[in-house]
């Protein structure tokens, strides 16, 4: 028996059945699944720059009748949407699984969509494991389950099962013999002529599913007392097992297709039945349009957020224990920008310039929160540069500030690349900073195509952003030291003063958790000049306290980096390295 | 315990850096050795960057759920008194509180838009908090890093599991070259709360 992450989990299971080929792109909460895929024996992994393309990857090595796993966090199945939906119609040639790792709570994530909806929209089916056993389980039993079906196979997994350790039991491995691939225009050209022909035989292969889903024994009906039956899944499950003991369960493993018949059964066997979600109302609305009659809670659920045992129990009426009140007046603990973060001065330069900034996803988004407050926008990987576009098209006629779109190296290799490229194809102006920190800090510092570090180790090339930004069609582009407070705001100030073309800066400097190139240097101290103006302390320094008593600013040596970005902003010379 | 089963639920609550998954995973190994079931939960994502951090490890013959409600936790071991008073309403009527008795600040107190609770000590000491002064303790035990193993050594006091097993998944577990000192924190921490 091992303690195991549903992450690890998934991976073991998928190496455990001869899945020899995994890729994917970083998100939390499904990222450790392909970092664990990665390191067992005989396989090959790669992270690819988006999810669109790890899923064509997957649907190739899979035509070519390998075993492929891909993996996803919620978001990314949406970038990922467009091959999913026709991977459908194809079917497979060797098994295929994807990962789509939700994110109820929205713990690490711009929005708490449930993945559920898209493999229904594309006619897939979902398979949900509530602990890291299944998860194995159902992992390793899916690339033959996609075989059988002809269709690729959709796990999805929430927070509580990526990131919950619980006990599981690893075996060994199966190989695969890759199936001979078959040159056939039918099932793998998806022109009109042939995806009508697919979509017949999609409807039969979902006739199969169904029955299938009658018999799987990831659906599980536990008896108990019969005056109350509850259908649920996945981590949800274990929830349910703690707040009521005493009900009958049926514990949903394949979400998609419901076993009709069963459930059916389920609802003559209870008096009382209940369907509990989390966070969408996936489960009861499809058992609701079964026609199965759904009995109303006493009370009610949370419609958005994670669930547990307690807000089970709030539902039921019972008793919960009596909790105290949260203390008054604690101070928040945001995350924040790390002490000799390279993307801090870029932000507090462009504020400094009063510009209209659209953000995008990664560490840099939090240079939203105070002190620096920069950000005008997030939306999703890449938009920054499109959206400063249609801000550009909106304010086009009048007098405006400078709009500017920040975007990190690993978010504009995702798709930062077609952003600019419309931008520059359409004339647009405005100016893109990329802040090339050197890797894909948010998600724990992956390669990228920009850091040229590939997931295996295997040697490859780094982007030269310059070079395909100036072959994309930009002509003002420059290469800068976001740790020179000069430089940055010259630099800014120069690309956003030509207002009628489009510029781009690479601010290019290693993340300060990248041990291997980022170099500590001697912390700084206050001396006796400090008169506590506070221009250091508006860098939102991590190392950097406002003293309560004086106002003067003070340096937690065991935490400053030795970056020197403060002592550029303190007019009086009060800051010295040591 | 809580009242409703017999599952033991230990929430572990600091600040981002500080080493409570890996006291997190030391607690659940020595529960496991001891004979139980045992579910770890962590959030990981934006809590990295100097954020708030919780773990959770529920412990029992047969453990379902893998997070704590409000009212709920037998156990709190807070890594930082802000933590400590932000977590307080997950703690069981009868729960047990253990904290290191340090204040980290978070940006919005560095920067003065906010401050840090006042005499900390007091609030948490009328939940019959034992305070642990970690830092020295690991000092004294010979590495600043062991403090989450000092107060690993504090929470063991309340736990059912003895001092051989603790010890024995210590050693497994840290790098050799820190296993002394690592022993040493534990015991320091076990022994700051059977003396007090
Ligand atoms: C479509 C999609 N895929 C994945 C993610 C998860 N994600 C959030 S930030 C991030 C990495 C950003 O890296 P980079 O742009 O290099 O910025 P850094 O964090 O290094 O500053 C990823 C992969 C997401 N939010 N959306």
């Amino acid at each position: 028996m091992e303690l195991l992450s549903g992450n690890e989990a998934i991976a073991q299971g998928a190496w455990e059945a001869g899945c020899s080929i995994g890729v994917g792109y970083p998100g939390t909460p499904s990222t450790e699944t392909l970092e664990s895929f990665a390191k067992k024996e005989g396989v090959y992994a790669e992270w690819c720059p988006n999810e669109k393309v790890a899923l064509e990857v997957a649907v190739g090595a899979s035509a070519a009748g390998a075993r492929v796993i891909a993996t996803m966090k919620h978001v990314g199945v949406n970038v990922a949407a467009d091959p999913l939906f026709t991977a459908a119609y194809t079917g497979v040639g060797g098994g295929m699984l994807v990962l789509a790792a939700d994110d109820p709570g929205m713990h690490s994530s711009q929005n708490e969509q449930d993945s559920r909806y898209y493999a229904l929209a594309a006619r897939i089916p979902i398979i949900e494991p509530s602990d890291s056993q299944e998860a194995l389980l159902f992992a390793k039993d899916a690339f033959g389950l996609s075989e059988e079906f002809d269709i690729p196979f959709l796990m999805r997994s929430t927070v509580r099962v990526s990131h919950a350790k619980t006990p599981t039991e690893p075996s060994g491995r199966t190989e695969h013999v890759r199936k001979e691939y078959v040159k056939d225009p039918s099932k793998w050209v998806m022109m009109p002529a042939y995806a009508k022909g697919r979509r017949i035989d999609l409807d039969a292969r979902w006739q199969r599913l169904r029955e299938w889903a009658e018999e799987c024994p990831y659906n599980t009906v536990e008896m108990r007392d019969t005056a109350m039956g509850v259908v649920c899944s996945g981590a949800v499950y274990q929830h349910v097992r703690d707040a009521l003991p005493n009900a009958s369960v049926f514990k949903l493993g394949v979400t998609w297709p419901l076993p009709e018949a069963k459930l059916k059964q389920f609802r003559e066997d209870v008096d009382k039945l209940y369907c509990i979600d989390e966070a969408s109302p996936f489960i009861s609305s499809h058992v609701a349009a079964l026609g199965i009659r759904i009995d109303e809670m006493p009370g009610s659920l949370p419609p958005y957020g994670e669930l547990s045992p307690r807000a089970i129990r709030i539902a039921f009426d019972q008793q919960v224990p009596e909790a105290e009140q949260a203390q008054p007046n604690l101070p928040p603990r945001p995350p924040a920008l790390c002490a000799g973060c390279p993307h801090r001065l870029v932000f507090k330069e462009l504020v400094r310039a009063k510009c209209i900034v659209t953000g995008d996803i990664g560490c840099y988004t939090l240079g939203a929160l105070p002190p620096l407050s920069a950000l005008d926008s997030t939306v999703d990987m890449g938009a920054s540069i499109s959206m400063a576009h249609g801000f550009e098209l909106a304010l086009a006629n009048e007098d405006h500030s400078p709009v500017v779109a920040v975007i990190g190296d690993s978010t504009f290799a995702h798709s930062g690349l077609t952003s600019l490229l419309n931008t520059a194809y359409n004339q647009g102006c405005g100016t893109v900073c990329i802040l090339d920190n050197r890797t894909t800090g948010m998600t724990g510092h992956q390669g990228n195509p920009v850091n040229g570090k590939t997931l295996q180790g295997r040697v490859t090339r780094e982007l030269d952003l310059e070079a395909v930004v100036t072959s994309l069609g930009v002509d003002d582009v420059r290469t800068v030291n976001p740790n020179d407070m000069k430089a940055t705001r010259e630099a800014i100030k120069e690309a956003t003063q030509a207002t009628d073309r489009l510029s781009v800066i690479v601010f290019r400097s290693p993340c300060v958790l990248l041990r291997d190139s980022f170099v500590v240097q001697n912390p700084y101290y206050i001396n006796a000049s400090c008169t506590g103006c506070g221009s250091c302390i508006s860098l939102g320094c991590p190392a950097i306290a406002k003293d309560a008593e004086t106002g003067s600013a003070t340096i937690d040596t065991s935490s400053c980096v030795g970056c020197g970005q403060c002592a550029q902003y303190c007019g009086f010379h009060a800051i010295e390295q040591s | 315990m809580n009242q409703n089963s017999s599952t033991i639920r230990v929430l572990l609550a600091g600040v981002g850096g500080q080493g409570t998954i890996l006291a997190a995973d030391l607690l659940a190994k020595t529960a496991i050795a001891s004979g139980y079931q045992v579910k770890l939960s962590e959030i990981h994502g934006m809590s990295q960057r100097g954020g708030s951090v919780t773990t959770v490890v529920n412990i029992g013959r047969e453990v379902h759920s893998m997070v704590i409600g409000e009212g709920e936790a037998d156990y709190l071991l807070a890594f930082e008194t802000t933590e400590a008073l932000r977590n307080l309403p997950f703690l069981a009527p009868a729960g047990k509180l253990y904290a290191n008795d340090v204040q980290i600040s978070p940006l919005p107190v560095l920067t003065g838009k906010a401050s840090m609770p006042t005499m900390p000590a007091a609030r948490l000491a009328e939940r019959g908090c034992h305070l642990v002064d970690a830092h020295e303790l690991a000092v004294k035990a010979g590495s600043p890093k062991c403090a989450n193993v000092v107060l690993l050594g504090a929470l063991s006091t309340g736990m059912p599991f003895s001092a051989e097993v603790w010890e024995e998944q210590i050693r497994s577990k840290v790098p050799e070259k820190t296993i002394e000192a690592n022993i040493a924190a534990f015991r320091l921490g076990r022994d700051s709360v059977e003396v007090a």
